[in-house]
């Protein structure tokens, strides 16, 4: 059985037919060569899979495409095209926060989210937030470094207005 | 690990939900947050004919106070338990318990009631129903009971519903003056399943236990409350004393398991140092 | 910018040393990697696998029909189907005198040896039908009796490993001095212990990927394989499959990690290849987690029982070390799975001036999965046992752990210097490392607030660990063994027509920066910016031969060739100046993309003009005039068989004494990797390593029941570090340049891994020290940490 699905990717309307069985991961992947979602652990455990669901982050390999319809959803192409994060790119340029990228593409829609939440975390929040995205050629502290100084960044923009 | 081919279904209503699960014979799933459906079928573990998705149910969401009870609709996400004021206030276990469930993009998607219904004897939510003395509102075709939480948990993976039936919602006791409420587990990692956690709820008056209320999770094949053990507090002072005395009689409330990586001497040995924290805790909080 | 500031920045190679940021980053931050895992080719189909599901048992039969019949399926292989048209590969080299171990091929015949060997191969238009296809093969097996404890395998009567063989030793060696024996008898201390190293496993974050496309018109093999040694792969699929090496093409594109797991030759690899060649289509195979759990090689699984002998100053005599190294039932190929063994027995005692040693090795066959190389090969249980052993000397003695250290350390003065196990150190820096250590970490404030912190039943501990890393190796690491592995590597370095530099080369990248880090090179030797020079990597059609990465050559290797390959081509572009502009190439040089007077700077014609003339108007050039504006240059070590580089690490960790948890809360490293190219890029690759030391100290380990089975084979079980539980680290650094080479280089990839291990467990040994509770085995669980302290 296959079904169609309607819902909102990056901002663009998209209708598919799909097999219930069909993660929302691989929906992207696949269906819409959106290959910046990456599949580490296809259970939940590494958060290579991150995309944001309705706003939220949610691990694209344990959703179903079919659950998703009527839903926005946005992935790192969108967020990285709409500028929304532009600085944390450039934070975690800078810091060198990624070695060979393949966590990277999570770990921004989480950060992304995080500062959302909490403008201002400390470094163990910082931590706590990117508990369940796992990295292996970093170490992580690069990684906390960028999201720390994207936060500071944006604090003293706000408070010092161009 | 890809799922094995299934239907779905997205419910509308509870008595859809409960009409779908009868037609599908057996062969039906529901679907809540899907966070340990999703991961048991790309495992293959399962091969449901269909999943019924119960998301779209309004009548298993909300969260309301009726009577002084807090009533949790089944499909509340985990982040919704720890971030919801009512929650807080008239339910703070959960509130305490829900940062440790995962991590924080599972609690997005995870629901209160998918985590109730699975009863995972290592899950953090099962042990805080029985701490609080919770009751289950439970649908099935001939319609909804009332199952204290107590009677609730039966065995890994065994609850007391029926196939089929639903669990609408989670309804927590009224709060009385002087509850307070502690919570820990002894995970190897943030948001591991934990070698050993526990829920407390008490009341303390003038530094004496009134009433008090002990669930431990991932220490045995279903959580547990620790009966001796509040036994021994009932009616004692907060000393240490007490406290080693509650500690020896958790070893008549539990039976762990003797795994080659934990064995029951080690989990019973980790439960009563988490019991002696949180009872040290208890007595600085109230 | 003045004439006086161009002369002094080319002298000084105003790139090589700066922290260039990773261009090649952005993409990924864009989301626009491109993984062999992500790639599409047309009518592409998917590979899956049907696997033994117990750890030693005979084939009784395998009914494929109702696969083959199941919905999108297009072929069921079995090893009658694959095996034929595939040599056999054994891995075994000679230089590991009369090592044994069973030839291997695609897919079991007769026999399944673990838990996990691929028994058929599923190919399907997609991964989902592919797997429900391998639920519907009937696969009977009759169970035998498995190896599984390396110590019982080795009795007289333990049934073997696999068929063929005479016994499950695979391999065994002896190394010793003339004097052991009598430093032992005559020594005021002896200090011993018995070590236990648990497997664990790389867990890339990309899972092991290949897409073969073999294309019958043209007979051209492409395969896209995440790998670090494309040259390797493509050596042997031409060998292995008896196809022309010229029309075998490799390409790594990006790589989601690797660290020595994506080096070994693997079933699945192989069986893509295969099948491709027989459909004439392109074939997918990415390993899903469960599959590379027990596919991909594990790492160490030592049993190690040492002693170490000392006067009665602390000063170290000798130490005398028993390793026993658990490797599955085949060695891989084509490296063995007996470097790390040896490695083991040769690094002991690495840093020290100890004048005695005798190392035995036994390696050993058991039906699990395969274990070999792996980041930091050897080194973490070497500097374990060795920096262990030194901690309880010092404890013994009643001497401060830097300050044993400090008396037994080789002199930095006092090179070059042999080691007791052979070992030839150039020149290396344990003491001012040590001193460094000392400052950065504030040593003795830290002391003191862990004496503070006991009163109040807080028990904290610090442990140190020198470490002496192997980088740079030439030909006598697996050249001189048989094994076509390339210990050279090349490059070409091309000018553009409008002036801007393209260099292939044959080392790759995998986000350590390889590419930029020659980018800098090549740009100081050409006089342009890093970013005018691009760099081309991981593709045998495009790039020059050569060993690509393992046992940390990027920058040692690859960067001196590249280093060559630019003055060669600097050379040329001089040679053409001085025509064109009719001086002697002595007095130009080359800066800011001009040729410039090499005396005063002044600026004398740009590159592009260089470009454009010798590519649109050769015409105008003398007759004899080079104008291929293109050098290339291959370089293999030859001075040294390696460049040894050392440093220190200390870990700062709290345990709680009642639930056997630890915290790391802090780690630092001092590091002299030599010449350092790009401090950012180096810091990095410590970090990273470092945590791949942590990981198994604490987290990782492979667990197996008593059957064979892998008890924790998923990432939700198997516990890799995450970012809450691993601490800070504070990097410092020494330089002190190899003479072997003009860059003066050394690598710096395993300097993390190998001693940041041992530097947590020397640190719980110090926090316990007062329960007078000790552990010797890795990881440091909490129930062997309650175990050790007498609660279990
Ligand atoms: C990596 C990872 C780590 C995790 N760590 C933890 C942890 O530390 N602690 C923890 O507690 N959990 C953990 N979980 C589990 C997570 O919290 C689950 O989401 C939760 O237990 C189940 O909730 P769900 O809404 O996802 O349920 P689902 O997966 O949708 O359903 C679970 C089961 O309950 C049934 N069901 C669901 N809702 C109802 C209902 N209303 N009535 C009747 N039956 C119903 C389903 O049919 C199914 O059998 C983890 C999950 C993952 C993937
Ligand atoms: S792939 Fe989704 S969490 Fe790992
Ligand atoms: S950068 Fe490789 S996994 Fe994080």
């Amino acid at each position: 059985m296959t079904m169609d699905i309607e819902l909102t990717v990056n901002g663009e309307h998209v209708r598919e037919s799909v097999e219930p069985r069909m993660s929302l991961a691989d929906f992207l992947r696949e269906r819409l060569q959106l290959t910046g979602t990456h599949l580490g652990c296809e259970m939940g455990a590494c958060g290579a899979c991150l995309v944001l669901l309705g706003g939220k982050p949610v691990h694209a390999c344990l959703v179903l495409a079919v659950q998703a319809a009527g839903e926005t959803v946005e992935t790192i192409e969108g967020l990285s095209e709409s500028g929304a994060i532009a600085d944390l790119q450039a934070a975690f340029h800078d810091r060198n926060a990624l070695q060979c990228g393949f966590c990277t593409t999570g770990m921004m829609v989480n950060a992304h989210a995080l500062l959302g939440d909490n403008p201002a975390p400390e470094r163990a929040e910082i931590r706590d937030a990117l508990s369940g995205n796992y990295c292996r050629c970093t170490g992580y502290e690069a990684i906390v470094d960028a999201i720390d100084a994207t936060a500071r960044k944006r604090a003293s923009d706000v408070e010092a207005p161009a | 690990m890809k799922s094995p081919a299934f239907d779905y279904i997205r419910a509308r209503s509870v008595a859809h939900a409960l009409e779908t699960y009868r037609s599908l014979d057996g062969e039906g799933v529901y679907l809540a947050g899907g966070h340990s459906v999703v991961p048991s079928l790309t495992l293959r573990l399962q091969a449901p004919a269909a999943l019924i998705d119960l998301s779209g149910i309004d009548a298993l969401t909300g969260i309301s106070l009726d009577d002084g009870w807090l009533r949790i609709g089944a499909m509340t996400r985990h982040a919704e338990v720890a971030a919801d004021p009512m929650i807080r206030d008239h339910a703070h276990l959960f509130h305490l318990a829900a940062p440790h469930v995962a991590h924080p993009a599972i609690r997005n998607r995870g629901t209160i009631g998918g985590s109730l219904s699975l009863a995972d004897p290592a899950s953090e939510f099962p042990a805080v129903a029985l701490a609080l003395r919770a009751e289950m509102e439970v649908a099935g075709h001939d319609g909804v009971r009332r199952v204290k939480a107590d009677d609730f948990f039966l065995d890994i993976y065994e609850t007391a519903m029926d196939p089929g039936e639903i669990l609408q919602a989670i309804l927590v006791p009224p709060v009385r003056a002087g509850d307070v409420a502690v919570f820990d587990e002894l995970a190897r990692r943030r948001g591991d399943y934990a070698m050993v956690g526990a829920a407390v709820q008490a009341m303390v008056d003038a530094g004496r236990v009134a009433d008090i209320s002990i669930a431990f999770f991932s220490v045995g094949n279903k959580p547990t409350r620790a009966g001796a053990a509040e036994s021994a507090l009932r009616g004692a002072r907060l000393d240490d004393a007490t406290i080693a005395a509650a500690q020896s009689a958790l070893d008549a409330d539990l039976d762990p398991s003797d795994e080659p990586q934990m064995p029951a001497s080690v989990r019973r040995h980790l439960a009563r140092v988490l019991l002696g924290r949180l009872l040290g805790h208890l007595g600085t909080t109230a | 910018m003045t004439l006086q500031d161009t002369n002094t920045a080319a002298a000084r190679a105003p790139h090589i040393g700066q922290a260039h940021r990773r261009q090649t980053a952005r993409r990924h931050l864009a989301g626009r990697g491109r993984f062999v895992s992500d790639i599409v080719l047309p009518r592409m189909l998917h590979a899956a696998f049907v696997r033994s599901p117990m750890a030693r048992g005979r084939i009784v039969e395998i009914d494929t029909r109702d696969a083959e019949q199941s919905p999108g399926v297009v072929r069921v292989f079995t090893a009658r189907d694959l095996n034929p048209s595939c040599k056999p590969w054994t891995g075994t080299l000679d230089h590991f005198a009369s090592m044994v171990s069973a030839p291997q091929n695609i897919l079991a015949e007769e026999e399944v040896l673990w838990a996990g060997h691929p028994v058929a191969m599923v190919l399907a238009r997609t991964r989902a039908e592919a797997e429900d296809a391998c639920e519907l093969v009937m696969l009977d097996i009759e169970e035998g009796e498995a190896c599984v404890d390396g110590h019982a395998a080795l009795s007289g009567d333990a049934p073997r490993a696999a068929p063929g063989l005479d016994s499950n030793l695979c391999f065994q060696t002896v190394l010793e001095t003339m004097a052991v024996d009598a430093a032992f008898a005559g020594a005021a201390h002896v200090v011993e212990g018995d070590f236990t190293f648990g497997r664990h496993t790389a867990v890339t974050l990309e899972p092991r990927s290949v897409v073969a496309d073999f294309d019958a018109a043209s007979e051209q093999l492409t395969v896209h394989h995440g790998t670090q040694t494309p040259y390797q792969f493509q050596d042997i699929y031409a060998r292995h499959f008896g196809l022309s090496e010229s029309r075998v093409r490799v390409i790594a594109p990006d790589v989601g990690g690797s660290f020595g797991m994506k080096l070994h030759l693997y079933n699945e690899e192989m069986a893509a290849v295969a099948a491709s060649l027989k459909l004439g289509r392109p074939v997918k195979f990415v390993a899903d987690r469960l599959e590379s759990f027990v596919s991909d090689i594990h790492a160490r699984d030592h049993k190690v029982s040492a002693r170490m002998a000392l006067d009665a100053e602390g000063t170290i005599l000798a130490m005398e070390v028993d390793d026993m190294t658990q490797i599955g039932a085949f060695s891989t190929y084509p490296r063995t799975s007996v470097a790390e063994g040896n490695q083991v027995v040769r690094l002991m005692g690495a840093p020290y001036r100890m004048p005695d040693y005798r190392g035995r090795l036994s390696v050993v066959f058991q039906n699990k999965v395969q274990t070999s190389q792996y980041r930091a090969v050897g080194h973490p249980i070497a500097c374990a046992v060795t920096e262990a052993l030194v901690d309880k000397a010092a404890a013994r003695l009643g001497v401060d752990p830097f300050e044993i250290r400090a008396r037994n350390v080789v002199p930095d003065d006092a090179y070059p210097f042999v080691s007791a196990t052979g070992y030839s150190f150039e020149k290396l820096s344990h003491e001012a490392c040590l001193a460094k250590l000392r400052d950065l970490m504030d040593y003795d404030a830290l002391r003191a607030e862990q004496a503070a912190l006991r009163e109040r039943g807080i028990y904290r501990g610090i442990g140190i660990a020198p470490f002496v890393e192997i980088t740079n190796p030439g030909a006598a690491f697996y050249g001189v063994g048989g094994a076509r592995i390339s210990a050279q590597d090349g490059a070409v370095v091309r000018l553009t027509p409008s002036g801007e530099v393209q260099c292939a080369i044959s080392v790759t990248e995998q986000g350590q920066g390889t590419e930029t880090i020659i980018s800098q090179i090549v740009a100081d030797q050409l006089g342009v910016a890093p970013e005018q020079v691009k760099v081309t990597t991981g593709d045998t059609d495009t790039t020059p031969s050569g060993g690509a990465t393992w046992a940390c050559r990027g920058a040692g290797i690859g960067g001196e060739t590249a280093l060559r390959a630019g003055r060669k081509l600097q050379g040329q572009i001089l040679a053409l100046a001085g025509q064109i502009l009719q001086s002697d190439p002595a007095d130009l040089a080359l800066a800011d993309g001009h040729v410039v007077d090499a005396q005063s700077g002044t600026r004398r014609m740009p590159l592009a003009e260089i470009g454009r003339i010798a590519t649109y108007r050769p015409d105008t050039l003398p007759e004899a005039a080079d104008n291929s504006l293109t050098a290339a240059e291959h370089f293999a070590p030859s001075g040294y068989p390696f460049d040894f580089t050392n440093g220190i690490q200390a870990s700062l960790v709290e345990v709680d004494v009642e639930t056997g948890i630890v915290r790391l809360l802090k780690h630092w490293v001092v590091e002299d990797c030599g010449r350092i190219i790009n401090p950012l890029l180096v810091d990095e690759q410590i970090r990273g390593g470092v945590v791949q030391g942590l990981g198994p100290a604490l987290f990782e380990e492979c667990l197996y029941d008593e059957t064979g089975q892998m008890t924790n084979a998923s990432l939700a079980d198997y516990l890799v570090p995450m970012a809450c539980e691993m601490p800070d680290i504070v990097i410092g650094h020494v330089e002190t340049p190899t003479n072997d080479t003009i860059l003066g280089a050394k690598g710096v990839g395993e300097a993390g891994t190998a001693a940041a291990g041992v530097a947590a467990l020397n640190a719980v040994n110090d926090a316990l020290s007062p329960f007078k509770a000790e552990i010797r085995q890795t990881p440091m669980t909490p129930l062997r940490i309650l175990a050790a302290l007498g609660h279990v």
